[in-house]
């Protein structure tokens, strides 16, 4: 007798909870040959609204936290990611094609990124701060501090390693972050809410949105309480991304901009991704007597 | 106690003389009116908040919820400088723009009126007062009284008292009419709103119980909470609330407000109040004058609100200020 299929459909991330769209929509996802994968969530505008006000809620408590204390947690859902292996090579041969074998390489290099990261949370200080030389009887110390609530454009084609690549280095420093994940291949995304949820990662650090871009970004970008966007997932598409940036303009959000092309991804990160969503403080105490 | 009901009847309009003459009456007439069927009430306080209010409605909507804000602080932490920011705000919610409406009042304790009263000059906003032991209400009646008086001395517009619901759960009922009527006459000019605390109440019966028992001793508004105790208001004790006014204005020509107060904290909720004032009290209650939100929080909301419609961003607490 064979077995029905179980159809999903998935739901966003917003908060730490898994809530159904405002809306009520949902859209099917395909695999790279067409065939229905799953249905999954369509954000709207308000459900980016949320997001937003899920991860301002969030911000103190994770800014306010330990750099040793955020990296444990970064390392953590490196840990969880590993327990789900099967899962996410399902997702991505599903959303990218290719063998099981180039689906396991990407795994590694995304399991590999976060403990990178997860290595930098307590040692970014000490490289991009710094105690400067000035004349005068004074301590002038400059520490990197977190900018705040990031918006991320997460890439269309690389959509677990990419999807990784750009939201552990904004929460590593203590940012929060709203993601939108690639609208043709968001289940990586799904699974790696569901990694998010049952690691250590307070709610509203990361929220996922899953959907037509054009749903949700118009949004973050003019939001007044979101402090910063990475434009990463509109690589070659100048048009939007400037339509972004004049958006973001109103409240001087921090931009990444969006490359001419996806980055490769297998590349060394570098620390751009870290510093671009660091504000410095400089601080001058006098010396004693 | 033929003086004290021949005042209340000069007051409201209407004479309750037999009604208040003793307990025995009052109970008999409190008991008497119609049960509260609290599934229906529930379920029609649900039905109303699922109304879709949307562009130049909503705009309408928000507009009028700031200008019936009663902007309070209730904290024993309250200094005169907090105050004076908290009028500057009543007085001019959103600086960036001219066409945004004052509140209606600002509420403090009574020893900070004087304060209120100078911050607020001729703005014409009002200063309501909380009075009468707030928020327990557990103190001698002169003891009640003289805080009224000295409320009122200050300068206090409106004076926001508190029954005494041990009293009137015990079913004392004329010592709670008794006392109202001489904080109504204590209040003089100003204007008399009466906290059922609504959350200590119980039942629906005794919410309707309680607002007719304040209206008969001569209230001018009736207010479901202090803010102090959880739960404050409600959609469907502000509902079986205005019934009572409705229907009190039926019977007595006599039109009293309501002030839902508390737990009130985003314009979704105050507009959801609004549907249901107009629904079931009627659109003449759609005024300052006749309902008020008790809330801190709120205005925040309602003003990001406002300003997402003007400008079509979402707005964020960076731009109001913090209190």
């Amino acid at each position: 007798m064979s077995r029905l299929d179980v159809r999903k459909t998935y739901k966003l991330f917003i908060g730490g909870a898994f809530p159904r769209s405002e809306s009520g929509h949902s859209y099917v996802v395909d695999d790279v040959r067409g065939r229905f994968v799953a249905n999954a969530a369509l954000a709207s505008r308000k459900d980016a609204r949320d997001a937003v006000a899920a991860a301002r809620k969030a911000f103190p408590g994770w800014s306010g936290r330990t750099a040793y204390n955020r990296g444990q947690v970064v390392y953590r859902i490196a840990e969880v990611m590993e327990d789900r292996r099967p899962q996410f090579v399902q997702a991505v041969r599903q959303g990218e094609g290719g063998t099981a074998a180039t689906a396991e390489k990407e795994l590694d290099a995304a399991i590999d990124r976060l403990v990178w990261y997860a290595g930098w949370a307590d040692k970014i200080a000490q490289v991009v701060g710094n105690a400067n030389p000035v004349a005068g009887p004074f301590f002038n110390l400059s520490t990197p501090e977190p900018t705040g609530v990031v918006a991320v454009v997460a890439p269309a084609e690389s959509s677990l390693l990419g999807l990784v690549s750009v939201v552990a280095p904004v929460i590593v420093t203590g940012n929060t972050v709203v993601v939108a994940a690639s609208a043709q291949r968001p289940l990586p995304a799904v699974t790696f809410a569901e990694v998010l949820a049952t690691s250590d990662v307070p709610g509203g650090v990361v929220n996922i949105l899953t959907g037509a871009l054009d749903r949700t970004i118009p949004t973050l970008a003019s939001h007044m309480d979101v402090n910063a966007i990475d434009l990463t997932g509109l690589a070659g598409d100048p048009e939007q991304g400037r339509a972004l940036e004049v958006a973001a303009a109103e409240n001087l959000k921090r931009v990444r901009r969006a490359p001419s092309a996806e980055p490769d991804w297998d590349a060394d990160p570098g620390l751009d991704r870290m510093t671009d969503f660091l504000e410095t403080k400089t601080v001058w105490h006098p010396i004693g007597v | 106690m033929v003086t004290s009901t021949a005042t209340a009847a000069a007051s409201s309009g209407h004479d309750w003389g037999d009604v208040a003459a003793s307990d025995a009456s009052l109970r008999r007439f409190l008991h008497g009116l119609p049960g509260v069927d609290q599934v229906g009430a529930e379920a029609r306080a649900a039905g109303l908040g699922t109304r879709s209010i949307k562009t130049t409605a909503k705009a309408f909507a928000l507009d009028l919820a700031i200008r019936m804000v009663d902007l309070t602080t209730l904290e024993g932490q309250d200094t005169p400088g907090k105050v004076r920011a908290l009028c500057a705000k009543a007085i001019r919610p959103d600086p960036s723009d001219p066409t945004c409406p004052s509140t209606a009042a600002v509420c403090v304790y009574s020893d900070l009126v004087a304060t209120a009263k100078e911050a607020l000059g001729s703005s014409g906003v009002h200063v309501a007062s909380v009075a009468t032991a707030f928020p327990s209400g557990r103190a001698a009646l002169d003891v009640k009284l003289a805080d009224t008086r000295d409320a009122v001395a200050a300068g206090a517009d409106e004076v926001d008292m508190v029954i005494d619901r041990g009293a009137f759960l015990a079913g004392r009922y004329l010592e709670v009419f008794e006392e109202i009527e001489a904080v109504r006459a204590a209040s003089g000019p100003a204007h008399l709103k009466v906290i059922l605390e609504t959350g200590e109440l119980q039942t629906y019966d005794n919410v309707r119980r309680a607002s007719w028992l304040a209206m008969m001793a001569g209230a001018n508004f009736i207010k479901t909470s202090t803010g102090k105790v959880q739960p404050a208001a409600t959609l469907p004790v502000t509902l079986v609330m205005l019934e009572a006014v409705r229907d009190y204005r039926e019977q007595t020509g006599r039109m009293i407000g309501v002030k839902p107060a508390g737990g009130i904290r985003t314009s979704k909720d105050a507009i959801k109040y609004l549907v249901m004032v107009n629904e079931v009290a009627g659109p003449d209650w759609l005024d300052p004058d006749w309902f008020r939100f008790g809330a801190s929080t709120l205005l925040n909301d309602l003003l990001m609100q406002r300003t997402k419609m003007q400008t079509g961003r979402y707005s964020g607490p960076d731009y109001f200020t913090l209190d």
